[in-house]
């Protein structure tokens, strides 16, 4: 191993760790929680959320923690008023931008975009709604995508990409116009790559994917099958 | 202590915010020592008061009719309390803006097999081309998030209201609650 040990200061708590961890590595491991959509440990970090920034002392702006390695002597702040309000205005913008229904959704009460709203302390959203009209693909046999409710964290391409190894998600169009397709923009149901895993399913954190004959808030998901396998694959 | 008077109306909604206010049970007779219901589907007065201490209102923005009213109750409280996700979302009534209001009259009143198909325009309220949360309408002061809000978390909202405090229901409810 190559790495040093570090120590640095985590809201005014001395940790140590190693230079190759992130922010929000060491945070987790010292029991400090940073909200986050996108980052799920076992898969790559693209920081596409934007919800786990931090203040560090001396840097000019807000960093992802999960994106970024701890150094000798950093300064971390996790939580502070104007955090809170970048992050509300992050989840406010995912309310308006998508179509989330909580109260008839699969995934009520056990969704992490709501989780973190609730969190956050939001009761309502102040940003216009765009109400867009986006597709359902109830192609598959076993399982549903509802566009709606995406909010491009992109944890289904990774998982398919990186664990699965079948490369069936990727992302379409660009800003507003970005959407999840299944292999060239075809119907799941039609998809030659998609083995029917379902560890789409699990690691997305919304009711954007689903399993089929799973009513308003029936679908749980579990993501510990990430950790078991992440294992496996290391000891080898 | 003076009774603060309290109005409670009913838009867009499926009028299950209302049954949870019911379901306060006996909290309700808690309330009854603070509050006077001057306004209500619950109670038969047929005008909305001038001059209402908090006004509770279940649903979304739907219809002309649903405009005026919330546009004059307004005017006429001084403390609007938007109950429930319709109200603070628009949430179920608000999935037909994608589609607009055409669309939905068609599929419900002409497309549905009926013997004598025709969308009522007499009597019922011309609908908006999309449904709107409250406080893009008026200004609200209080959200209330649920559907419905739990009857423990609407208690402490209005029991707040009656105490001159501002409800503090973090942690208590939040949208599809």
């Amino acid at each position: 191993m190559n790495s040093n040990v570090v120590t640095l200061s985590i809201n005014g708590k001395e940790v140590s760790g190693r230079d190759d961890e992130t922010i929000l590595e060491l945070a987790l491991e010292n029991g400090i929680q940073i909200p986050r959509l996108c980052y799920l440990e076992g898969l790559s970090i693209v920081g596409a959320c934007r919800l786990c920034m931090v203040e560090v002392l001396g840097a000019k702006g807000l960093i992802a923690a999960c994106a970024t390695r701890i150094t000798e002597g950093m300064v971390v702040q996790t939580d502070s008023e104007r955090l809170a309000e970048y992050r509300r205005s992050i989840l406010e913008m995912l309310f308006a931008e998508g179509f989330h229904v909580c109260s008839v959704c699969v995934a009520n009460g056990h969704c992490e975009l709501q989780t973190q709203a609730a969190h956050a302390g939001i009761d309502h959203i102040d940003l216009p709604y765009l109400y867009p009209r986006r597709k359902v693909d109830a192609s598959h046999r076993l399982f549903g995508l509802d566009a709606n409710r995406c909010i491009l964290c992109t944890r289904c391409v990774r998982v398919c990409s990186e664990i699965e190894g079948a490369r069936t998600w990727s992302v379409s169009g660009r800003g507003i116009e970005a959407h999840i397709i299944s292999d060239f923009a075809t119907p799941w149901g039609e998809s030659t790559t998609c083995t029917s895993c379902g560890k789409c399913v699990q690691v997305c954190p919304t009711g954007a994917l689903f399993m089929k004959g799973a009513s308003t808030a029936e679908l749980e998901k579990r993501t510990d099958f990430l950790s078991w396998i992440t294992a496996m694959r290391e000891q080898r | 202590m003076d009774k603060i008077k309290l109005a409670t109306v009913w838009l867009d909604g499926c009028s299950g915010c209302h049954m949870s206010f019911l379901d306060m049970d006996e909290q309700l007779l808690a309330l009854a020592d603070a509050i006077t219901l001057v306004y209500s589907p619950l109670v038969d007065f047929k005008e909305f008061p001038p001059d209402v201490d908090v006004t509770l209102v279940e649903g979304a923005v739907s219809s002309e009719e649903d405009l005026h009213k919330i546009q004059m109750i307004r005017q006429r409280t001084k403390l609007l309390v938007s109950l429930g996700d319709c109200a603070i979302t628009g949430n179920v009534p608000s999935m037909r803006n994608p589609f607009g209001p055409e669309a939905i009259l068609e599929r419900a009143y002409l497309e549905d097999g009926l013997i004598n198909p025709v969308i009522p325009t007499v009597n019922v309220p011309p609908l908006l081309k999309t449904v709107q949360p409250v406080h893009t309408v008026v200004p609200v002061d209080v959200f209330v998030p649920g559907c419905p809000p739990p009857a423990g978390v609407i208690y402490e909202a209005v029991a707040a209201l009656t105490e001159g405090r501002t409800p503090n229901l973090h942690g208590l409810t939040r949208f599809g609650k």
